[in-house]
């Protein structure tokens, strides 16, 4: 399949634009969508089917988008809060448009719903460190905290994002994050749902850290936003030295 | 109120807009925080604002479809919208405008998507001067757009109608009141759909295509613009 591509690499795109053109398929190609790339076949052109920006990598096409709210996948490391505490498992809300279930056994060895009591391990309000391991959209996600790192969050501070900006919070290959760590010195898990949990060894190295990511919300789609982030952390946190 | 003159000696309208000239438009998107996403649109004098929120949980639970999202659409026009008081419950025309929007609306959203959830759309007119329901149909694809919500093409809503035997686009509360038809459409201008036609009144054939044809030209203007406004979002945080 070769495409006529009719986008610059990172232009914006909206619901509707055409991307690109089937050129050399002679097979009707009946109209389908692709929702991981954010496109849509019709009539052998590409169209988007949201607002975000078009990613061109060799002779494919795909939309990244700039809004939209999180939408669970197998896998997912996702960071919830304790909404509620059933007989045998907990209700966690992980800002998707459905709930996730963690059941009792997965944080208690040899659970029996008669001997223990939930609210002992979590309760609602706490935030947990989780992974999906089901989810297929005719049922719940179910969450699993058996994993390195994963589990009850003690400590820190919780900083929400916009789910679609999580990609670029991390960046490419993990660069943007891994900046983010190297100049503030906080330690920064990154969850699929658009929560961001910090450990920082002072208070003003999260303020500069917070700052930072929502400056990196707002301009998602700017280009040289790595070097511009680079700039602003060794600016604030330089200042900061300086007092 | 006696009838007005609409359409002067000199062929132009009584606001002296041509036959085929739209009203002054003005278009915002992301507009409320507590939104998912927003938008407000303005014809004329004609005010609307529209908010999406979702996909999210169905309440109640029963509501929910096992192998779509559900769209739930309010058409309400402000107490404050027209010039006598209009009482706030739902009326009749509101619940079935409500209802014409939402299906024009699951014509281009790709509901399949998002099983077991809703998106729930609430337009509200805040002053009303002819074609509130296309206005707050533009507005409502617009939030919908700024929600990240998939979906394949912007809906732009203009209105057509005849007033004095002549054939015009865009008419306000005036001429919808005086004229012989009236004629909203919802025009998906990318892929040429048309998503939502009512007409009030009579059109012959040859009028009726008239008029199809001009609410077409008229709405691929409204569509550019509206694609404008979502760019223009992006690019002023760049600007900054």
């Amino acid at each position: 399949m070769k495409l006529r591509i009719l986008v610059a690499d990172r232009q914006i795109v909206r619901p509707g634009d055409l991307l690109a053109e089937i050129e050399d398929s002679t097979e009707h190609l009946e109209e389908r969508i692709i929702p991981e790339k954010h496109i849509y076949i019709k009539n052998k052109k590409i169209y988007s089917d949201t607002i975000g920006l078009a990613t061109i990598t060799d002779n494919d096409v795909q939309v990244i988008p700039l809004e939209g709210v999180y939408f669970p996948k197998k896998d997912d490391i996702v960071i919830g809060l304790v909404v509620g505490v059933g007989i045998t498992n907990w209700i966690i809300d992980i800002r998707a448009p459905y709930k996730a279930i963690l059941n009792g056994s997965e944080v208690i060895e040899g659970f029996n719903p008669i001997q223990h009591d939930l609210r002992d391990y979590l309760d609602i309000g706490e935030y947990v460190l989780a992974k999906i391991t089901i989810f297929d959209r005719t049922r719940d996600p179910v969450l699993t905290i058996k994993g390195k790192g994963l589990g009850k969050i003690t400590e820190g501070a919780i900083i929400e994002v916009k789910p679609s900006r999580i990609a670029r919070i991390i960046g490419k290959k993990g660069s943007m994050l891994n900046l983010l760590t190297t100049k503030t010195g906080c330690n920064i898990t990154v969850a699929q749902n658009g929560i961001i949990w910090a450990r920082c060894p002072d208070n003003n190295k999260l303020d500069v850290l917070v700052k930072a990511i929502k400056r990196i919300e707002e301009k998602a789609h700017m280009r040289g936003l790595t070097e511009e982030i680079r700039l602003f952390l060794e600016k604030e946190l330089g200042e900061k030295r300086e007092k | 109120m006696e009838k007005p003159i609409l359409i002067r000696e000199d062929g132009l309208r009584h606001d002296g807009r041509k036959p085929d000239e739209l009203r002054p438009i003005k278009m915002d998107v992301g507009i409320l925080k507590n939104a998912d996403g927003s938008a407000y649109v303005e014809y004329g004098g004609t005010k609307v604002i529209a908010a999406v929120y979702g996909p999210r949980e169905v309440y109640p639970r029963h509501l929910a479809l096992p192998d779509r999202a559900l769209i739930r659409c309010r058409y309400h026009m402000a107490s404050f919208s027209t010039s006598d008081r209009k009482s706030p419950a739902p009326s009749r025309r509101e619940i079935e405008l409500s209802k014409v929007i939402r299906e024009a609306l699951e014509a281009v959203v790709f509901t399949e998507l998002y099983p077991r959830t809703t998106i729930d759309v609430f337009i509200e007119v805040l002053q009303a001067d002819g074609g509130t329901r296309t206005a707050g149909l533009t507005a409502a694809s617009l939030a919908l757009a700024d929600a990240g919500i998939p979906m394949k093409d912007l809906i732009a809503g203009v209105a057509v109608g005849k007033i004095d035997g002549v054939i015009v686009l865009d008419i306000d509360e005036v001429e919808d009141e005086f004229g012989e038809a009236d004629m909203p459409i919802g025009y998906a201008a990318g892929i040429e759909e048309i998503v939502l036609l009512q007409l009030n009144g009579v059109l012959t054939r040859e009028e009726f295509n008239k008029a199809l044809e001009l609410a077409k030209r008229g709405a691929e203007q409204i569509y550019k613009l509206m694609k404008e406004t979502l760019h223009k979002k992006y690019l002023k945080v760049l600007s900054e």
